[in-house]
């Protein structure tokens, strides 16, 4: 089933990772982050990659973006190799790193001045079509500590997409908000992504968002990171999360994930 | 009721307080003089033109030092944590440097330089200088990565990430370490006019030290009283807005 899927993606795909190995040469125990990491990405395709803590799910996503490099192997976005952060793929984080000394407008504005090419006016029109996209336009001449944390998500979202990448890279965007504010941004997101047709990879702990949100779902497994399963999500969207398909899905990458940690617990420390 | 109403009704209170012990004769004249010969003497001052004469020599050796103590220690500040060689030597002697009182500059400013403006205006970058290069050091280095990496992914490099992101994310740091350097310097030409004459001008320091030669109580309070002043308005027009301007954007005050 894996190969079928993976044979799927490869027709035309957006990024694609060939054995992408990374270490971190930390002290007495150096770490194998990552090991010999493919994937194929397709185009308008949405990836969650999920896996315990510590297993190289960041640092992979870091390197897609071009922000550290990999020992070994290569990533390709759009059959051209990553080595430097580029507009193609912009990249949210957990916390929004959003800069407190603009407002939100100029925050969205911050990567479109640095795009070519783009009159006063253009910038201005697209900073404010995503801060109404993510339904903030009320909020343009706010500052970031007056914004509550699932609006500083939804000013990073717009500030990610205002310079029209083709990929986003997003690492645990959700992790720090309440439940409700969470569904919200998961409707939020599948609209978008929708709407603008983005090739999105996601990184999640939590194995329900991803059978949400992802076409695809990756399961990491930790020392070394590899992957191990790969899960096809096939509902119809938008999904929400406290379906009844959904939990079956959720279940079932749950238990995958039990049984490699089981896995790793039984075949001991290399 | 503004808070500017209970300021003024406050200093008033004060100042009628101090009106009334001086009445009681508590303290002979000449110890505690009343508030009205104190503005007398202001009055006159202000009249000869003494007064604003030696106020603006002040000033002016505290603007032109100050503003060479920030021209200096902001870049230096800004090497100091991109460098490390710099960060394990300068920034070790800025460290040092900013612990001594700024005072302890005078004897050696009043060696190099004899009792010329040279030293008064060292005496003052000496002040600022060490203050500023701390600050904008901790500032950069407090900034969380996580802002240089997003801009980064961005498009931002090199110049246009130090201006458009470290510069403004240390800004907090930054005013606070001018601040400081504002007020090591202000003690220090202070303490340098009182304990020297400059015979190249006169100033506030100097009409302060002449008080207490003439056993002139009145004069004393009364510089001391436009000293006071001098570092309320300086503060108020210097940093008030800088203050605002981080409150509003951060919601924190400087660091
Ligand atoms: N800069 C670094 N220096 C040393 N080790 C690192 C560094 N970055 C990551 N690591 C190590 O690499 C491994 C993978 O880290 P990574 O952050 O990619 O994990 P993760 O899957 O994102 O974990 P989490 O779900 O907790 O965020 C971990 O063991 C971590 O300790
Ligand atoms: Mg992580």
């Amino acid at each position: 089933m894996t190969a079928a899927i993976e044979h799927q993606a490869e027709l035309h795909s957006k990024l694609s990772l060939r054995a992408v190995s990374k270490h971190f040469p930390s002290g007495a125990h150096p770490v194998h982050a990552l090991d010999r990491v493919s994937l194929e990405v397709g185009e308008s395709e949405f990836v969650c990659l999920v896996g315990p803590s510590g297993c190289g799910k960041s640092t992979l996503l870091n390197i897609i973006a071009g922000l550290e490099r990999a020992d070994e192997g290569e990533v390709l976005s759009d059959g051209s190799p990553v080595n430097s952060p580029g507009r193609d793929r912009m990249v949210m984080f957990q916390e929004s790193a959003l800069f407190p000394w603009l407002d939100v407008r100029r925050n969205v504005l911050f990567g479109l001045r640095l795009k070519p090419g783009l009159t006063r006016d253009e910038r201005r029109h697209v900073a404010d079509f995503y801060l109404r996209l993510v339904g903030l336009e009320k909020f343009a001449r706010s500052y970031v500590h007056e914004l509550s944390g699932g609006m500083k998500q939804r000013v990073a979202l717009a500030r990610a997409l205002a310079p029209n990448p083709r990929v986003l890279l997003m690492d645990e965007p959700f992790a720090a908000l309440d439940a409700l504010t969470r569904e919200q941004l998961y409707g939020d997101l599948q609209r978008i992504w929708q709407q603008r047709k983005k090739t999105i990879v996601f990184v999640t702990h939590n194995v329900r968002e991803a059978a949400c949100l992802g076409d695809r779902v990756i399961l990491f497994s930790r020392n070394p990171g590899r992957i191990r399963e790969q899960f096809q999500i096939n509902l119809p969207r938008p999904r929400d999360i406290n379906s009844i398909e959904l939990a079956r899905y959720a279940t079932e990458i749950t238990a995958a994930l039990r049984s490699h940690g089981r896995d790793a617990t039984a075949e001991g420390p290399a | 009721m503004s808070r500017t109403l209970k300021a003024l009704i406050f200093f008033a209170a004060l100042v009628a307080a101090w009106a009334l012990v001086a009445r009681a004769r508590i303290w002979s004249p000449v110890l505690l003089p009343s508030p009205w010969s104190v503005a007398l003497y202001l009055l006159g001052a202000v009249r000869d033109g003494t007064l604003l004469e030696a106020g603006l020599v002040t000033l002016k050796r505290l603007a032109i030092g100050y503003a060479a103590g920030l021209s200096i220690g902001l870049p230096l500040g800004l090497l100091t944590a991109r460098v490390r060689l710099l960060q394990d030597t300068l920034g070790l002697l800025a460290l040092g440097l900013q612990a001594l009182p700024s005072v302890c500059w005078v004897p050696l400013a009043l060696l190099w330089f004899g009792q010329t403006e040279a030293a008064m205006f060292f005496v003052v970058v000496m002040g600022t200088v060490w203050s500023v290069i701390i600050a904008t050091e901790s500032g950069i280095r407090n900034v969380p990565p996580i802002y240089a990496r997003a801009a980064r992914t961005m498009g931002s490099r090199g110049l246009h990430t130090w201006v458009h992101v470290m510069l403004p994310a240390a800004l907090p740091f930054i005013v606070g370490g001018m601040k400081q350097g504002w007020a090591f310097a202000w003690r220090s030409l202070m303490a340098a006019e009182i304990y020297v004459t400059i015979l190249s001008g006169f100033g506030l320091g100097h009409l302060l030290h002449y008080g207490r030669e003439l056993n002139a109580m009145d004069q004393v309070i009364g510089i001391m009283l436009v000293l006071l002043a001098i570092g309320l308005i300086a503060d108020k027009v210097l940093f008030a807005p800088w203050e605002r301007l981080l409150r509003r954007r951060w919601g924190t005050d400087s660091k």
